[in-house]
């Protein structure tokens, strides 16, 4: 789960975390009062959207007075903000953060992420704050550096100290430094984060550290524990399709392809989609339906993939275990029938009662064409979606 | 022979009292040997019951030292499922399979950092995974066992139905399995590809080995570059996700290109350069194996 900027500050704030003080607005008029509040002479306003690239995109502006904070408020709020993380169509904003100006000496970089390897949350730093990380480790990876945390002990004052030394905090900061990755380091651990950053974090002309920017996610599997963080969810930055799925434990993601698919398991579900684009064509989206499938968890499957303007044929594969073929097939015919599917249906069933599965799609008199292989059902869909 | 379980396997299931933890404890027991292997459960507040004659024990430990049991399945639910983990790794069981799927990551990396300082010589496999099967001996977990049968094809996959249909296409060509082992789709897990790799290798009884990857994290990478320097047998290879968006998480946890790593074409790549022949066709992985026969 993700949340805005100005949520992971509230969060780093409690963790001891330095940010520039700032305010959460809805509107231009609350921009404006916002300002005059924080006092100063110049302030930045910040779209809040979940992407990343915000400043590019022109979702962040300085202004030096209260006139240039109202302009700049009014044309940010409502903007259709278009970034690298956004897709084509931008992301409208709805909120925006003003903060206080900050006196920018040095832009550094810190993250953190859980390292599979190690199987430990690893912190990333580096003196190229600022830039997307990515770049930084795939051209000059001897800037990043790296500390493993031991969850036993955290993350060490000396590890900390080190850390903040070699991304070229002045040796005066330090203690400021090791308060803020500690910090972050906590607040990463307490809140089952599974990715935090802030890019940049500054030193300021008077030698202060501060987060200048926040990025947190949460891992979804610990959200049952941290009901203030699910209480920051804001559904307007989710597609509505993966909110609509969620709500009947279906595990959907859209894509920008037109034959959609539903599918048994995540492993066989991007196999699928990894067959429908071998034979020529692209997913419209990826659909798990799990173990316990139902006719009314099938037939809200189809009403989703179905919402999709863009969808022009639908892939069935399953491999029945547990989940018998007879079921799905009662589910799909059954979905087929209450949606009025207008649309090439492709089936594949494997395993457990295949045969009577089969039987019941035949039977149903619905125009249902049968595949006896994932290929073989790729390449059906993908034949039938191009003769329409 | 087989790797991890045979017929000598005395199993107890943690989460007996469960729906689940009961339908697939029903299922384990009456395939193959099952009746023998599976031989308590566990839960603390119903220790002297029995749930359809296996007894149940109020801890893991109970179960070793009056059951005799030296594995464990897992069905316990996300919030509590790494402390079971913990209760069968402390009684020193030899295998632990936990089949939870949604456990929180911290909780996975507290219980292996645990398991690492202590030394502890338990094999853990999982979380979110079918389990282990080794055809018409044993089953432990959640896969259909009538699509299996015995054989000399070993199969280790991070994922369960595209793990049953690698069987189903080595059943189309009359090749059964040695032992199939789902490791599980979480970022955090116990056996890794390259584990379980090793363990084929050894196995009298295992010819050939299909693989099954994922995008996300590097394990399939380092399994390749370890069967270049020292598998024997051949390795057939499918990486899932080759069309999965960056930045997405797939369905399982640990399905996820992040930070432009972990994609399929990165994966497919490395276990080429390492011997390893791959299909991008998820329907050609039987067809592939017995080319390498």
């Amino acid at each position: 789960m993700k949340i805005h900027e100005y949520q992971g500050k509230e969060i780093l704030r409690k963790y001891g975390v330095a940010t520039p003080r700032g305010q959460a607005c809805f509107s231009v008029d609350e921009a404006v009062a916002a300002a005059g509040s924080l006092g100063g002479k110049v302030w930045v306003v910040k779209a809040q959207i979940h992407a990343g690239g915000r400043g590019k995109g022109g979702g962040v502006k300085v202004a030096k007075s209260l006139d240039e904070l109202r302009q700049y408020a009014g044309q940010i709020l409502g903007m259709q903000l278009k970034t690298h993380q956004t897709g084509p169509e931008g992301q409208k904003v709805r909120r925006l953060l003003v903060e206080e100006g900050a006196d920018i000496k040095q832009e550094l970089y810190v993250g953190m992420v859980v390292d599979r390897v190690t199987q430990r949350v690893c912190l990333m730093a580096s003196s190229e704050g600022g830039m997307d990380i990515e770049e930084v480790a795939a051209h000059t990876p001897e800037k990043i550096h790296k500390v493993f945390v031991d969850p036993a002990t955290g993350l060490k004052d000396a590890e900390a100290d080190d850390v903040a030394l070699k991304i070229g905090v002045p040796q005066a900061s330090v203690p400021q430094a090791r308060v803020i990755l500690q910090g972050l380091y906590q607040a990463f651990w307490e809140t089952d984060a599974s990715l935090a950053e802030i890019n940049p974090l500054i030193v300021t002309g008077d030698g202060r550290v501060v987060a200048l920017d926040c990025k947190i996610n949460f891992d979804s599997n610990a959200l049952f524990r941290h009901p203030d963080i699910v209480a920051m969810r804001d559904l307007d930055e989710e597609d509505p399709a993966e909110i609509e799925a969620s709500k009947f434990d279906l595990s959907y993601i859209s894509l920008d392809g037109n034959i959609g698919c539903l599918v048994n398991g995540a492993g066989l579900a991007m196999a699928t989609m990894d067959t429908i684009k071998l034979f020529g064509a692209e997913p419209a989206n990826f659909l798990d339906v799990g173990g316990g499938a139902t006719t009314e968890k099938v037939t809200e499957a189809f009403k989703i993939m179905l919402k999709n303007p863009k969808v022009k044929g639908i892939m069935v594969n399953i491999f029945g275990g547990i989940m018998k073929c007879d079921t799905i097939a009662e589910g799909v015919v059954a979905a087929a029938r209450e949606v009025d599917l207008a649309v090439p249906l492709v089936v594949r069933m494997r395993g457990t009662n295949e045969d009577l599965g089969k039987r019941i799609l035949k039977d149903s008199g619905l125009p249902i064409i049968s595949a006896d292989t994932m290929a073989q059902a790729a390449e059906k869909i993908v034949a039938a979606v191009s003769a329409n | 022979m087989s790797i991890l379980i045979n017929k000598e396997t005395r199993v107890v299931t943690q989460g007996i009292t469960g729906k689940t933890g009961q339908f697939h404890t029903r299922m384990c027991r009456e395939y193959a040997n099952g009746k023998n292997c599976f031989v308590a459960g566990v839960n603390p507040k119903k220790a002297g019951e029995d749930f359809e004659g296996i007894p149940i024990y109020g801890s893991v430990k109970d179960a070793k030292r009056q059951a005799g049991v030296n594995a464990s399945v897992i069905y316990v639910p996300p919030p509590f499922a790494a402390a079971a983990i913990w209760e069968a790794v402390d009684a020193d069981l030899d295998l632990v399979i936990c089949i939870t799927e949604g456990i929180p990551v911290r909780d996975m990396i507290e219980v292996k950092d645990r398991m690492k300082k202590q030394n502890k010589k338990t094999i853990l496999v999982g979380p979110n995974c079918p389990g282990v099967i080794t055809p018409d001996e044993i089953k432990i977990g959640i896969m259909p066992g009538h699509i299996h049968k015995r054989g000399r094809i070993g199969v280790v996959s991070r994922s369960g139905t595209l793990t049953y249909e690698a069987v189903g296409q080595l059943m189309d060509l009359g090749l059964g399995q040695s032992s199939c082992v789902g490791i599980g789709g979480d970022p955090v897990n116990g056996m890794k590809h390259i584990d379980v790799l090793r363990m084929f290798n050894d196995d009298p009884d295992t010819d050939a080995v299909i693989m099954v990857g994922e995008i996300g994290g590097s394990d399939e990478e380092t399994a390749a570059e370890w069967v270049k320097a020292h598998m024997k047998k051949p390795v057939v290879g499918f990486i899932a996700g080759v069309t999965a968006p960056a930045g997405k998480r797939m369905g399982h946890a640990g399905a996820i290109i992040s930070g432009g790593k972990g994609t399929a074409q990165e994966k497919l790549a490395v276990m080429e350069a390492c011997g390893i022949k791959v299909t991008r066709n998820p329907s050609e992985m039987g067809r592939l194996l017995k080319t390498v026969l």
